[in-house]
């Protein structure tokens, strides 16, 4: 497996006037072609800001203070403006969250897909032949009309669509999608993350999904990374992520996941808010949710540690997480790092 | 419904409106303590003159009928004529509509290159140095009297370094520009002023969008995010507060053309007043009030071709 | 990380320097307002034929006019006519129009349309207009711009207010207090209005620059105060015919004005950005 993307101890901080937030704190992972990995963690975990830094994207006062991001062996960090341009949307695209407001209001579906060929030399006809092809493989019925239109027009779930088919304008071998659905119902939810899939295996490319949602993670995911106040705490493949996690944040992930086949029938969620990112607490972020936490926990903050080549975990009591159940709902993909299962 | 329906949707709106200011300026005459006939003739006027005036007004008639003829007067452009110019109205006004008109468009032109790149740069350099200083002269500039900024503009430029006329209008193309400089600066400095917040805070939201970033995640250039995108959406608003303060420069006109002694509808107003010129007077706030009404319509069309929102 | 100090806790107001200059400027010229007799040095409307037209000096701060008069003297007792109009012209419509816009909006009904849809037509009209062609009517005078500035000023409050009141009408303890069988009256002014009036009176600590210069371009045209009364437009006006030699005449009631207005704005924006942390 080739490598696509390495993200190397990356740090991304929001530096203010009396305080610095450390949106991401240290993340380092691979993605290598043709997977779909996952990026896992509450809201202010730091994994959009994460997939944000990759395309340079951070808004301010945010900024990458720390780490490399190599896309093919080139840092994206240390690029210029320029270079970055090149990056941008022809070999890394990107999908937000919300369709409503990632789509421009006064232009025309038309002119927003057009924009991704500005640096290419294709005559208008090849643009619009292109673009309705496009519209046409993310499923937009009668392009040639709706490409004229705006996306005032467009409901929720096709405006999604259209964002992806604009990121997919120029072939990207990366396509980093950040919570694709969380803003859609949930039917259409399942339809994009049924396009996605399928798109991946037509177009050979990597996805990196960003979601708070480990259904989806089971659905879409061929690796994941556990993201918890701008840390992973946990990366391995989606399999022995659900059958045997060993960090009780992804443990207390699981459980509180519904309709689950196991022996607990209750939901039970992770008691405890979120933390504050500005102002963490010493040691182990995760401590004061923890049930296992002890003294060492108060005091040191734990290491990512290899317990296997492939599943590295961030906590100072391996010995205790070693009973977790986990599950597998039926639709968990099967099969390791490599994704060559589906 | 399409575009051109639309249009005339709004027009039909306008009519009530134009009925019910035409029935204001209609009272506003009679509201003045003293006998009509006698204001829009002056105090010299002969008892014959007066009672043919009466005639004319049909004063003696009732209500309703005066009215009729007032609305006729205005249709048929029959305005009355001038006490102190002892012309006809209507002739008086065309003469002087267009430097007022000018006026306006110089301020707005003004207007525009002044506050495009301030608001930019301010909102793209959100709380830098140069924000915090454009914030504060648009602060300053709305809390000042433009009168006092005319006089402070012509003793700079017209008394001290002699560039430019210190007031009054000139007789060639080129000297009236020369002399609409001055007046057209003051008069775009409170626009100015507020178009900068508006194209300051348009840029620091859309700015913030997701729809600007996702354009830069296409790789497009920097200029084509700026234009296309953020400028496009700033433009909005900013295009139809600019619009709303054209009506609002020909208020400014008054005061701005009495300043700078120039012979526009702004001034002519205040000399009427003075010189209780009523038969002017009256023209004038009908003009006025038909091109505010012109302006709103324009605002409000163009505003639905610039934001696709809009549904007509 | 480690842990952060505890802040001290200092009020939101020493914290926005802008405020408390709007503060100071402000209460400086309420003072100056208030004891013009104890800051001037000569009398404001005395004639002096021996210094006419005199720059700047130690004698004459800001010189002398055409008669003779000190321009410092004349610029401070201004202060007080020119705040006068300022507040007055500000207040009357603050509590009319408050009270329209509270009426208007909790009654409704065809009442309520018709008023606001002549609001809505008068508002499209320049404020200057509206007011120049008040004074047509009632001809020039101090008492008469005040009259314009009302009739056409608490317009822009019953918007306001009736737009809050709409909002507030379907609020909780508003149904409370109807159900438990209050007086319209009792609601409107006990309930209502201490929750609606907040916006107004911000609105009217910026609103009182407009009317201030309002005010004084009329009597800049000539249409206000008439000389020799003090009035900082009024000044102008008659230091507008010596510009050539005797600047200071029009420069220094000028500078005192804008200063007057920076003072208000500054602390109408202050006022302004509490009312919305406050909602928060």
């Amino acid at each position: 497996m080739n490598k696509l993307l390495e993200v190397k101890d990356l740090q991304t901080h929001f530096i203010m006037k009396n305080e610095v937030v450390k949106a991401v704190d240290g993340v380092s992972f691979t993605i290598y072609e043709k997977e779909t990995f996952g990026l896992v963690g509450e809201s202010g975990s730091g994994k959009s800001q994460t997939c944000r830094s990759i395309l340079g994207l951070v808004k301010k006062p945010g900024k990458v203070v720390g780490g490399e991001i190599l896309y093919k062996k080139q840092d994206v960090v240390k690029m210029s403006k320029d270079q970055l341009r090149k990056i941008r949307g022809h070999e890394i695209s990107i999908i937000f969250q919300e369709p409503m407001t990632s789509l421009n209001p006064v232009l025309k579906i038309r002119k927003q897909i057009f924009e991704a060929f500005d640096r290419t030399d294709m005559t208008k006809e090849e643009k619009r032949k292109k673009s309705i092809e496009l519209l046409k493989l993310v499923g937009i019925p009668s392009p040639e009309t709706r490409m004229e239109e705006y996306t005032h027009q467009f409901s929720g779930g096709m405006r999604q669509r259209a964002m992806i088919a604009i990121a997919l304008a120029s072939e990207p071998n990366l396509l980093i999608a950040d919570e694709p659905t969380t803003a859609l119902d949930v039917t259409i939810q399942d339809q994009i993350m049924q396009l996605l899939n399928q798109l991946k295996e037509e177009l050979g490319m990597s996805i990196l999904l960003i979601t708070h949602d480990l259904a989806v993670v089971a659905q879409m995911c061929d690796r994941v990374a556990v993201m918890y106040a701008g840390m992973i705490v946990e990366m391995t493949d989606t399999f022995t992520l659900f059958s045997t996690p060993r960090h009780p944040y992804t443990n207390a992930l699981i459980q509180s996941l519904p309709n689950q086949k196991g022996a607990n029938e209750r939901l039970e969620p992770i008691h405890g808010a979120p933390p504050n990112l500005a102002d963490l607490p010493m040691g182990c972020p995760f401590h004061p949710r923890c049930n296992f936490a002890e003294e060492l926990c108060r005091t040191s903050r734990p290491e990512l540690t290899d317990l296997t080549p492939t599943h590295q975990v961030r906590c100072h009591f391996l010995n205790k997480t070693v009973g977790f159940k986990g599950t597998f709902t039926p639709d968990t993909k099967q099969g390791g790092c490599d994704g060559e299962n589906s | 419904m399409n575009g051109l329906n639309y249009i005339l949707k709004r027009i039909l709106q306008i009519i009530p409106v134009v009925f019910i200011i035409s029935i204001l300026i209609f009272l506003m005459l009679r509201a003045i303590p003293g006998d009509p006939a006698r204001l829009v003739l002056g105090e010299k006027a002969t008892i014959e003159s007066i009672d043919a005036m009466r005639e004319k007004l049909g004063l003696n008639e009732s209500y309703l009928v005066q009215y009729g003829k007032f609305v006729k007067g205005i249709v048929s452009l029959d305005l009355g004529t001038s006490l102190t110019y002892q012309r006809p109205v209507i002739e008086l006004l065309r003469s002087r509509v267009k430097i007022t008109l000018m006026l306006t468009l110089i301020s707005t032109f003004f207007s525009l290159l002044i506050s495009f790149p301030l608001g930019y740069y301010a909102g793209k350099y959100k709380d830098s140095m140069f924000d915090q200083i454009i914030k504060s002269g648009a602060l300053a500039a709305v809390s000042m009297p433009s009168f006092w900024i005319g006089l402070l503009l012509m003793i700079l430029f017209g008394v001290k370094l002699r560039w430019l006329p210190v007031g009054g209008w000139g007789d060639t193309f080129i000297d009236q520009i020369r002399s609409l400089i001055l007046p057209g600066l003051t008069m775009s400095l409170l626009t100015s002023a507020l178009l900068i917040r508006n194209i300051r805070n348009s840029v620091v939201d859309i700015s913030n969008m997701d729809y600007v970033d996702f354009a830069r995640s296409k790789g497009i250039s920097e200029r084509a995010v700026k234009n296309r995108h953020i400028l496009r959406n700033a433009l909005i608003s900013t295009v139809t507060l600019l619009l709303m303060r054209m009506a609002y420069m020909l208020g400014g006109s008054v005061i701005i053309e009495t300043v700078f002694s120039l012979p526009g509808i702004g001034k002519l107003m205040v000399d009427s007043i003075f010189g209780r010129d009523y038969a002017v007077v009256q023209a004038l706030v009908m003009l006025f009030a038909m091109i505010i009404l012109l302006i709103n319509l324009l605002t409000d069309i163009i505003y639905s071709f610039l934001d696709p929102r809009v549904k007509f | 990380m480690m842990r952060h100090a505890k802040k001290r806790e200092i009020p939101i107001w020493a914290t926005k320097p802008a405020f408390i200059v709007g503060i100071i400027i402000v209460v400086t010229a309420i003072l100056i307002s208030f004891f013009p007799q104890f800051i001037a040095p000569y009398d404001p409307i005395e004639v002096n034929s021996k210094a006419i037209l005199v720059a700047p000096s130690a004698e004459h701060f800001f010189g002398t006019d055409n008669f003779g008069r000190d321009v410092f003297s004349r610029v401070i007792w201004a202060a007080r006519i020119d705040l006068q109009i300022g507040v007055f012209a500000t207040i009357v419509p603050l509590i009319f129009g408050s009270m329209m816009g509270l009426i208007a909006g909790y009654y409704g009904g065809v009442v309520d349309n018709i008023l606001m849809r002549i609001i809505d037509i008068l508002m499209t009209f320049p404020f200057t207009i509206l007011v120049i062609v008040i004074m047509t009517i009632l001809g020039q005078g101090m008492r008469n711009i005040y009259i314009a500035i009302w009739l056409v000023g608490w317009m822009a409050y019953a918007k306001l207010v009736r737009g809050e009141v709409l909002v507030l009408k379907n609020a909780e303890f508003i149904e409370a207090a109807r159900v438990t069988g209050f007086s319209d009256k009792r609601i409107l002014l006990r309930h209502m209005l201490p929750n609606v009036v907040s916006s107004a009176v911000v609105f009217a600590a910026s609103d009182v620059v407009l009317c201030m210069l309002t005010g004084a371009s009329m009597s800049f045209l000539g249409l206000g105060v008439q000389p020799p009364t003090p009035e900082w437009g009024a000044i102008l006006n008659e230091g507008r015919a010596y510009i050539m030699n005797a600047w200071w005449i029009t420069f220094f009631p000028g500078l005192f004005m804008a200063i007057t207005g920076i003072g208000f704005s500054l602390l109408g924006d202050g006022l302004t950005d509490f009312l919305r942390t406050k909602g928060k």
